[in-house]
Parts: C-alpha cells; structure tokens; sequence
C-alpha cells in the first residue's frame, strides 16, 4: 500500500513573502543556474519547454507533454513525481476541481433545466436542476413549473455554494447542493461578501465552514472563493426536516448591525493581505491573524496599508 | 529591460516589460468560459488577441481606435504567433484572451509584445510547449544591428523574428520595410544565428558582441521567470514535497 505523506514546510523566510517586485537590468549579477537541475530549497521547479527526462523510464501528467522521447514541462511551476509519473504543477493556475471539492459560484446565465455558474474554472460549472433541493422534500418529482420558475430560485448573480458531483466528457463540472453532510442545507449565500484568493491558496481542511468567535461564518471554496458572512444562527442551519425554500433561497439580506458589518470587513481584509502575500489559508492562520488585528489600535482599513500588512503576514508566520 | 511579474487585478497573468524606452503591459484571462458562443469549437480553446495603443505612447498625442487596421495587424500577428505554442487542446470549449496595452513606443513594439505575452501566459499557468522570444534586426550597408528603436525602424531595413528556443523552431518573420536583394543574404545569416543564440546561449562558436544581447534577453527571461517561481513557492502553499512511504 502506498501513502502519502507531506513534510511540514521549512520556515518561510523574511523576503520570501516579498512578492514580486521589478527586477532590475542586470543579469551579470544574476546567480543563473539554467541546468537541467534547478533544485532550490529542495524542490524541483521547471519552466516551459524544459527537459524533465525520458518517457522510456516515466510517464507524463499534468503540465508536462512528450517531443522526442523526452518528458517535456509545459508550465513553470513545481515538479512533482509519483512512481513513475511524472507532473508538473503550475504556481498559479484556475482551479483545477476533483469529485467531493466544496465550491463557492455565482450564477452566470439561467438555461432550460440547469444553471450556468462561475467557479472559477476553465469553463462554467453546470448545476442542473435536479441536482438542488425543491421545496417540498426530498422525494418530490420535479415537474415542469419548476422548469418555468427556475429563477426563483436562483437568478443571475447570485452565490451560492456546491459541491463537485461531476465532471462532463469536456471538463466541465457538473455541481450539486443535495448533500446532508456539511450539517446544513447547500444553498444561496447572502448577509456576506465574497473574496477572491488563488485556489492553491487554500488548503483541503477537515472543514470548510469556519466559524469564527468574532459572529463571523467563513466558506472557504475549493476554488478560490471565500464567502465571509454574518454568523447565521443555530436554529436556522435545519436540514433536511425543517428545509425551509424561503430562508434556502432568498436573496435579500437580514439586517445587520455595524459590530458585525465590521467584522466581516476585518475578516475579508484580512484574507486579502494574507492572499497577496501568498500565505496559505487555514482556519488557524485566519484566527491567529483575526486576533492579531484585534490587538493593533486604528482603523479597520488601516489593515489594508502595505506596513501592517507585512508586520501582520511576520507576526502571523511567526506564530507557526 | 526591466521585467514586472506582479499579479493584477483579477487577470490570471499578467507581465510589463520594457525594451530600452518600450514599454508593454500584458494581461492574460484564462482558459474561462467562452464569451462568444459561435466561434469555440469542442475540441481545443479560443485565443483571441486585442491590442490597445495609449494615446500617450508616442511623443505625438494621438489616439488610435480599436478597429485601426495597424492595431488589428498587431494583434493578429500576435495571436498566430501564440496558437501554435499554447496548448489549446487542452482546454476545450474556453477561451484564453490576451490583452496587450501598449504604454510607451520606441521601436520594437512587436517584439516586446511577443515577449510580455509569453510571460503572461506562462504566469497564468497556461501550457505552453515552449518559450516565444523575440527580436528585432536591421541592417545598415553590410552590418546587422538589434533591437532598433523608432529613429532606427524608420531608416533601416529590418525583420521581426519569433523563436522557440527548444527546438529552434521559428514561429513569426515579419518585414514591414523593402530590403535590397543583396542584402537579403546577410540579413538572413544572420537571423538564423539569433534563433541559433536563443536556442543555446552557451553556445560559444556563436558568440559574438552583438548576440551577446540576444543571449542576455532570453536568460533574463528565464532567470527572472525562475526566481518569480522560487519567490511563490516559498510562500509555503500546500507544500509540495510528496514522499512516497511504503506502508505495512
């Protein structure tokens, strides 16, 4: 039996965070080591158009092809090998889904029986209509005046969050919001915003439904979405016996007070400086940056000055 | 030549790059869902081109619309340039779009477009079977020159060349201006020697003064693009070392 296991990353150092900033004309002084090898801090990185090694003793995946007997990488990126298989994976990249991910979309375009929805992947993602739940329970038949008032219960626009069910021969992926087991109902999102990060970004956690003790509900999607919303209530979170159509797909918002408008901005902002400084997010970075934040004096948008924001990414790496 | 690989707004990839006083920001969105219906096809993505020209570019302030046959051109020569290089059968049914703006104008404007959208899409994570680097080179009376900038462009003869450093392969030559059949020959040998250079940089019964730039550019490119890569990936993402364990 094969296992996998990861090795806890080596601590990231204090300009590995930098960014990318404008190089300067100068490639005299540049340390170049345009080999076959480009091993740095222990891991393989490639580029396009890179000898990676013979297809006789490997097999090629993802971001890699074969010309000339050889393995050849086609993205920059890490490469990764398994056995004989040979991958390469690219840093950034849309998001490439697998059965079971937890996704976060909006509602592109509305056609007979089924939804278009943006998930950030190569094409839209396809929620068909008997892949929601109907008001009325589980078992009913779906019947042509469900076709007819589609839109009521999801219009263009609007978010919501999926799960992968499947793929289609072209790629596509087909979503479904059916299941029991998240504890609640799948279904629209509001009294919320959405936050885009890179979908390496985020880690496959045991949950994707963070509560934070700050009355702050997270959905941290698979794909890059995060919707940070005001904490919904115990009793509202029913599933399948008290499915209530109206609370599952409505589209207006609750009223919220400024406490929690606040928080939500606080959350939000912090994932964006967390996500332009490249950090992975996990429910422990997010808490330990929430608290951080908390303890800093100033306004809610001071958070978004490049300063704090490095002095939060520092005090949040050194944490870990 | 200064290169900027800063992610932004909501494109994938997106690079600056700057030639001498040229200077060209691309940004690349994709593969996504199509936006016109009618022209994807099944079996391989779309990759459409548009350029825009910033009234600001020239020393003379003018403004140039989207539908102007020069910027269509462009845009056209760029896109048939990338087709052959961007895996597009991958990726069925989407659309990669590519959007060149043009920020500052001195000559070169092709091949600093062609150099910023390989940056680009290699930043989106789009594959690509090779690098595309490309130059310009003019000759004056029996001497080659690289690179030109616009006082040069518009007295000298001179042709645009794209190459794929792996296998040498040429995927553009273009020559807007007439050159003297004489002078074809030497013009020719030596483009054949940059697309040599660009392919082996250490190659040593190349080297010359002039190549020496040619070589300079793609190993900026390429130095540059890796310690992009170095920088992200240190930011610790899902960490990538997978060790095979054999277990009981």
């Amino acid at each position: 039996m094969i296992t996998f296991a990861s090795f806890p990353a080596p601590p990231p150092e204090h300009n590995a965070y930098g960014g990318t900033g404008r190089y300067p004309d100068d490639a005299d002084e540049m340390d170049i080591d345009d080999g076959d090898g480009l091993e740095v801090l222990g891991r393989k990185l490639t580029s396009p158009g890179e000898v990676l090694t013979s297809s006789h003793a490997f097999m090629r995946g993802h971001g890699t092809f074969v010309d000339n007997e050889e393995v050849i990488g086609s993205v920059t990126g890490v490469i990764e090998r398994v056995n004989k298989l040979i991958s390469v994976r690219a840093i950034r990249t849309r998001y490439n889904a697998e059965v079971g991910d937890l996704v976060v979309g909006r509602i592109t375009e509305v056609q007979p029986r089924r939804w278009k929805v943006d998930a950030n992947s190569r094409q839209d993602a396809v929620l068909m209509l008997s892949s929601v739940n109907l008001p009325g329970g589980v078992q009913r038949r779906k019947v042509e005046s469900d076709e007819l008032q589609m839109r009521t219960f999801f219009e263009e626009g609007d978010l919501l969050v999926a799960e992968v069910q499947a793929f289609f021969s072209d790629g596509a992926l087909s979503l479904h919001t059916r299941s029991l087991k998240y504890g609640k109902t799948l279904s629209q999102l509001r009294n919320g915003q959405l936050v885009t990060v890179p979908p390496a970004l985020i880690r496959r956690l045991k949950s994707h439904f963070l509560s934070l003790p700050c009355g702050v509900d997270l959905i941290l999607g698979l794909n890059g979405y995060i919707w940070v919303s005001k904490l919904t209530k115990a009793s509202e979170q029913e599933g399948e016996e008290g499915f209530d159509a109206e609370a599952v797909y409505s589209n207006r918002n609750d009223d919220i007070d400024d406490a929690t408008r606040a928080a939500v901005s606080r959350v939000s902002n912090i994932i964006r400086i967390l996500a332009a400084h490249f950090v992975p997010l996990t429910d422990a970075v997010i808490l330990d940056a929430y608290e951080w934040a908390m303890e800093q004096e100033g306004d809610l948008k001071d958070l978004l000055s490049p300063d704090v924001g490095e002095a939060l990414v520092t005090a949040v790496s050194a944490h870990r | 030549m200064t290169i900027d690989l800063t992610p932004r707004g909501t494109a994938d990839g997106s690079a600056v790059i700057t030639h001498g006083l040229t200077e060209v920001m691309v940004d690349v969105f994709g593969p996504k869902e199509a936006k016109l219906r009618g022209q994807t096809s099944h079996d391989r993505a779309l990759v459409t081109v548009e350029v825009g020209i910033m009234p600001f570019s020239t020393g003379e302030r003018r403004k140039r619309n989207r539908g102007d046959k020069r910027i269509l051109e462009l845009a056209a020569t760029i896109k048939q340039t990338f087709e052959p290089v961007i895996q597009t059968a991958l990726y069925p049914r989407s659309e990669i779009s590519i959007f060149v703006h043009i920020l500052q104008q001195d000559g070169g404007l092709l091949p600093a477009s062609i150099n910023a959208t390989t940056l680009a899409l290699i930043t989106a994570g789009i594959p690509l079977t090779d690098y595309v680097t490309a130059i310009t080179c003019g000759v004056y009376s029996t001497n080659p020159l690289l690179d030109l900038n616009t006082i040069e462009e518009n007295d000298i003869p001179h042709l645009t060349v794209a190459s794929l450093p792996r296998t040498g392969k040429v995927t553009l030559v273009a020559m807007e201006t007439r050159l003297h059949v004489e002078r074809t020959a030497v013009l020719g040998i030596y483009v054949r020697r940059l697309i040599r250079a660009a392919a082996d940089p250490t190659d040593v019964t190349i080297q010359e003064d002039a190549l020496t730039d040619v070589i300079k550019h793609r190993l900026n490119i390429a130095s540059l693009l890796f310690l992009w890569t170095v920088a992200t990936a240190t930011g610790d993402f899902d960490n990538p070392d997978v060790s095979v364990r054999k277990g009981p």
